[in-house]
């Protein structure tokens, strides 16, 4: 082997890299040449000296904590598909959300519908009222006359309230049939304009605020409170059935 | 639904880890050594380990130090590349012209055991190309075909960035000492 081939393959054989037929081939050159063997001694002391002086950086200490955490933090994409694992049970919540409403929509829409059937009786029984001359059948003034007229003939007791003070007076009591079941209706009187109070147990446990309303020209005014349903018709303007109504509730 | 796949993510952590972790030291020494400053070879190994991690299902076995070395120094290759520190100098053309220098004359290499210092400056003035080999040759005891697959050049390339590495690393140790220093380069070591 020449100079020039072992200067080639000097590094390879220093760091055992070499096959060996190629191995021994570089170590008959060297030991016929001296230059060539003060070159691979050279390289092997450089090589010690490197591989021996602490050269190495050291990684800070922190390092591989702050490489797990990182890891661990990278690993949970999960958080992110949480929601795509909880796809079935967030579309049934929205579907359930979605048939709730509509039941409540439904629900109100019904009741709304059922109001306006009542309306229209309380209506209709009013003017009946007026117009067959049947106003009353306890024609009466005094509400210790007309509350008991109703024992026996409703499953229910209405209040019975003197408003005579206020400018309502009472006229008297009728049994009455609304929705479907038989009613108390109270007669009460301003000036000249009758107003029918109707009076039964409520369906529906939780009360109602007051809602008025108009229909062939009377006024209308529904609230529930203490179990019971009221209904206050007559042709008087509103602002005085409204006082009317507040009076009902207070006293 | 099942816990089945943040199991497997968990594992793979924990696999990842036992694969990948025992090679941090030499990571953090390579990008040391290319970069020249502890914080971006912290960054980078970090930046590194995590491109990894997400390679890792493509990681089918093999030699794990030559795989998160290769990562390693092509973050820090790219990094110095954006960075435009990559300190090419001159083209390297791998061929051992430069061997033709007989450069074991005793008499021009005089270098001290305990110079660290000094050996540590001129390994950082190789180019890169040299000092990668270097690095991964002397100090972490890589074989020229784990160097071939780090630094993606045929074996005979790699002999031959070693051969002129350590040439180069000679005459900068001889150069830097001049003559006030007068230890023989020990022939017996």
């Amino acid at each position: 082997m020449s100079c020039q081939q072992t200067r080639e393959l000097i590094h390879g054989y220093l760091d055992g890299e070499l096959d060996l037929m190629k191995s021994i081939e570089i170590e008959k050159h060297l030991a016929d040449c001296h230059t060539c063997t003060q070159t691979y001694k050279g390289m092997r002391s450089l090589q010690s000296i490197v591989a021996g002086s602490a050269l190495r950086f050291e990684p800070p200490s922190n390092l591989e904590r702050r490489l797990r955490s990182a890891l661990r933090r990278e690993s949970k994409p999960e958080t992110k598909s949480l929601l795509f694992r909880w796809r079935w049970a967030l579309s049934a919540a929205l579907l359930l959300a979605v048939v709730i409403t509509s039941w409540a929509i439904a629900a109100i829409v019904s009741r709304q519908s059922t109001d306006d059937v009542v309306a229209q009786e309380i209506v209709s029984s009013h003017v009946r009222s007026l117009m067959a001359d049947h106003l009353t059948d306890v024609p009466s003034s005094d509400r210790h006359t007309v509350k008991p007229w109703f024992n026996g003939k409703l499953d229910f007791s209405p209040a019975v309230k003197d408003l005579s003070q206020q400018g309502f007076s009472l006229h008297g009591g009728r049994l009455d049939y609304i929705g479907n079941r038989p009613v108390a209706a109270l007669v009460y009187q301003r000036r000249e304009h009758s107003i029918n109070l109707f009076v039964w147990p409520s369906t529906q446990a939780q009360a109602m605020s007051e809602k008025a309303s108009e229909r062939q020209g009377y006024n209308l005014i529904r609230w529930s409170n203490g179990g019971m349903t009221y209904w206050a018709v007559s042709d008087l303007n509103l602002a005085e059935l409204q006082q009317f109504v507040q009076l009902i509730r207070e006293s | 639904m099942s816990e089945e796949p943040r199991l497997a993510e968990q594992s793979k952590v924990v696999r990842f880890e036992e694969i990948a972790l025992p090679h941090l030291s030499a990571a953090y020494n390579l990008a040391r050594w290319l970069l020249h400053n502890e914080h971006d070879a912290e960054d980078l190994v970090q930046e590194a380990f995590m491109r990894a991690f997400k390679s890792f299902s493509g990681y089918y076995g093999g030699n794990s130090r030559a795989w998160v070395l290769t990562i390693v120094r092509n973050t820090c290759y790219t990094w110095l590349q954006k960075n435009r520190v990559l300190d090419l100098a001159e083209p390297i053309e791998d061929k051992l012209d430069e061997l033709e220098l007989d450069f074991a004359d005793p008499e021009t290499l005089l270098l001290q055991n305990r110079d660290t210092q000094m050996l540590r400056q001129a390994l950082q003035d190789l180019p890169v190309e040299f000092r990668e080999v270097m690095v991964l040759r002397e100090m972490e005891g890589f074989s020229y075909k784990e160097i071939a697959n780090v630094v993606d050049v045929p074996l005979g390339t790699v002999m031959s960035r070693l051969a002129r590495g350590r040439k180069r690393l000679q005459t900068l140790l001889a150069n830097r000492m001049g003559k006030e220093a007068s230890i023989e380069l020990s022939t017996n070591a």
